[in-house]
């Protein structure tokens, strides 16, 4: 066994920090470190940077603008940018549809819509759940009727994340109601301007806005944007599932808020003494630690298994429930550990809240919240066991 | 990056498997392990001509191993058949003696059994803490000595010019009261009063630590090969038997405590990994604390999946469910580790 990176992967690591170093806008990672919301334009500017850099579609094949990276070289790119608070690459584009579209879609819809993905010309958004159909994706009901050369949409799409901002959103819609579920569900692409679609904001329970419902009323759209084949639109959902699933353990994020959670605990105090030397605190943290520094490991065996086979496996669903719950775990101690101050809003004094805490952790309480979702999007921890039943347990 | 054990570790823990499965089946384990003189002789003996012990030290010392990765290699395969035989004292007293220069070839022949006698009534795990005194001879007791029911040889620590010292004490020459252990396997009480003894080392505590940290790594490593047993036995049975009409792992409370476990499992197998790489003491202790919490789940957690079937005697799983709970309290336990951990926070 060895569990070093080789020494190409060492001197890129090497080089991902140098450019982390050298091209990530100090002030984003600020605003990253804080906890609070990433602004349209931040993650703008920081998917130009990554651009010119040949680093934005991490997925894609070299062909179509991608860096040519096996799994390895990602999970050292994530690692490194979240220990660096650069903000997380928005995968609407990038991680989902692009690779769709380079697996299903046709010559003119990669040479139309892969450029314009990659320049940031367009904008996406994810339009899969529904309000009747969350873990059971399959009961969609949002309808795209054929009338000539245009596909007719009504219903509901919900949890849009960032959609107030999306130019087109790609969606599943059901073209057939007859057979099972899963049969009769069609890929679409939709233009978010076009008439009859409304936007309107969910606000979260940290009092932020990130997802929206978005509704469709006989929203006409050119045939030409259907991917793949009518009524078999599942296909490619469960494609894109397996694209999500990469780098779904979150190790860096973690290994930057256990050492945020250090640090914090190092200078504060309680009951006359340092909140790191008090053994229940300590205690508490050590075990997170310690499932962190298995996760690490683990999450290295799948690296070398996807390397290996060419795909991940079922298996990294494990690293997705495990490596949820340490984040939520560490959010949780952050907020512990700023004790009473915790529970300012983010911009909750009127004179600023640099009276109440600095501005690092004044994100601390609304990051414990907002994360809360972390279990549940992505196919919720629950559905991940049910995956894991049937694919790893063939029970 | 690379998961894949070497070719010699795997025919080595190949051929181990092999003959732990022909000579240690279950009804053969059961009987040797709980009636004196607590273990199998023959099987010792045999164990020891396929050169198991020569994993404990390096090819300088006289061995073919002495790495994290070879007591891997040897003790998943012991924790998987449940082993009763003494061969954690041997996998830390081969470093300890080597450490000595003393000849090593009557511990890796197995002609010589060693038992490292470290713990005291009043401080288990604690080499530092003990008071047994040395001087040309020795004056104190060693409680839970494991293996010391089989063993011909002590290593025993003792203070000594206000030092820890390492002595070897003949099991002929000491107080051994052998006694039998819930989970299988023996211990030994070692009552010393002026007791012949020769000093190894006479400034061990290094060593020591050492020593003990290599038998961690070693019980991390059983408790993953006992673990991936009771994690295949328990789904077996979910997928046979039947109740209600159907088999009980069609119920999804029941499903999702069994991916909870096999996530548990491979966190405890990573970990476990990462300290047979590392071998620095934190890294053992945080594997040791993790691993010590994960087995005592899925102690607990085989038996409940398992219903009344898993409480009973004649139920294998019943002994590797003991060995998982117990092994958490040798050389040191989850919360014991969590707080040596916890001191590199201040």
């Amino acid at each position: 066994m060895d569990l070093s990176y080789s020494p190409q992967e060492q001197a890129f690591q090497a080089e991902v920090r140098q450019f982390l170093a050298d091209e990530l806008p100090e002030d984003i990672a600020a605003r990253v470190k804080a906890g609070g919301e990433v602004s349209k334009e931040d993650t703008e500017r920081w998917h130009a940077i990554l651009q010119s850099r040949g680093w934005l579609a991490q997925t894609w094949p070299e062909e179509h603008g991608g860096p040519g990276w096996g799994p390895v070289e990602r999970h050292i790119f994530d690692e490194e940018a979240a220990r660096a608070y650069a903000p997380r690459i928005l995968p609407f584009g990038l991680q989902m549809l692009g690779p769709v579209l380079i697996k299903f879609g046709s010559d003119a819809q990669k040479a139309h819509y892969l450029p314009r993905i990659l320049d940031g010309t367009d904008w996406w958004c994810q339009g899969y759940s529904e309000p009747g159909a969350g873990s059971d994706l399959a009961s969609l009901k949002t309808k795209a009727v054929r009338d000539g050369d245009e596909y007719v949409v009504n219903g509901q799409k919900t949890w849009t994340t960032l959609g107030q901002h999306a130019d087109w959103i790609f969606c599943l819609v059901r073209t057939d109601g007859s057979g099972k579920p899963q049969e009769g569900i069609s890929f679409l692409l939709i233009d978010m301007k076009t008439p009859g679609i409304e936007v309107r904001p969910i606000r979260l329970i940290e009092g932020g806005h990130e997802v929206n419902e978005v509704f469709f009323t006989d929203v006409r759209v050119p045939a030409e944007n259907l991917v793949w084949k009518e009524n078999d639109g599942w296909t490619v959902a469960k494609y894109l599932l397996t694209h999500e699933r990469t780098g779904i353990a979150g190790v860096g994020f973690s290994i930057a808020a256990f050492e945020r959670v250090k640090a914090l605990a190092s200078r504060t105090v309680r009951g006359g003494k340092r909140l790191i030397d008090d053994p229940l605190f300590a205690a508490r943290l050590a075990e997170v630690e310690m499932d962190l520094e298995a996760m690490k490991i683990f999450n290295l065996r799948m690296l070398a298994e996807a390397q290996r086979v060419g795909h991940p496996g079922v298996e990294t669903s494990m690293l997705k429930i495990r490596g949820t719950e340490v984040r939520q775990a560490l959010n949780d101690l952050y907020r512990r550990a700023l004790g009473p101050a915790a529970a300012v809003m983010p911009g909750g004094a009127p004179s600023g809240n640099a009276a109440v805490l600095v501005p690092e952790d004044e994100g601390a309480a609304a990051s414990y919240f907002n994360n809360r979702k972390i279990s549940i999007f992505g196919g919720s921890n629950e559905i991940q066991k049910n995956i894991l039943t049937k694919a790893m347990l063939e029970l | 990056m690379n998961f894949e054990m070497t070719d010699d570790r795997r025919m080595l823990a190949d051929s181990l498997s092999k003959l732990l499965g022909d000579r240690y089946g279950i009804e053969h384990r059961t009987s040797v392990a709980y009636d004196p003189p607590f273990h199998d002789i023959e099987g010792w003996k045999s164990l020891a001509e396929l050169g198991i012990l020569y994993a404990f030290v390096s090819e300088d010392s006289g061995g073919m191993g002495g790495g994290g990765f070879d007591l891997l290699a040897v003790f998943e395969q012991l924790g998987a058949a449940l082993c009763p035989e003494p061969l954690l004292g041997a996998a830390m007293a081969a470093p300890l003696l080597a450490e000595a220069g003393e000849e090593l070839e009557p511990l890796l022949s197995g002609e010589a059994i060693y038992a490292l006698a470290v713990d005291e009534p009043e401080a288990p795990w604690d080499a530092e803490g003990g008071a047994t005194e040395g001087g040309d001879t020795l004056t104190g007791r060693k409680t839970a000595v494991y293996g010391g029911n089989a063993a011909t040889h002590f290593l025993v620590s003792a203070r000594r010019e206000g030092k820890l010292a390492l002595y070897e004490v003949k099991a002929e020459d000491a107080a051994v009261t052998p006694w039998g252990m819930i989970d299988g396997g023996g211990a030994a009480e070692l009552m010393l009063d002026g007791t012949a003894a020769r000093c190894l080392l006479p400034d061990a505590g290094p060593a020591i630590e050492r020593a003990l940290d290599g038998g961690r790594l070693a019980l991390c490593a059983e408790a993953v090969g006992a673990m991936d047993w009771c994690y295949a036995t328990t789904l077996n049975y979910l997928k046979s038997r039947k109740q209600f009409g159907r088999e009980i792992g069609k119920f999804q409370a029941l499903q999702h405590r069994m991916v909870e476990m096999k996530t548990a499992i491979e966190q405890a197998r990573s970990i476990t990994i990462a300290a047979a790489d590392r071998m620095d003491w934190r890294s053992v202790a945080m594997a040791k604390s993790l691993v010590g919490r994960v087995a005592r789940k899925v102690s607990e957690e085989s038996i409940q999946l398992h219903g009344g079937i898993g409480m009973t005697w004649e139920y294998p799983l019943s002994h590797y469910a003991k060995r998982l709970v117990m092994l958490d309290a040798q050389l040191g336990d989850a919360d014991f580790h969590t707080a040596r951990v916890t001191a590199t926070y201040a």
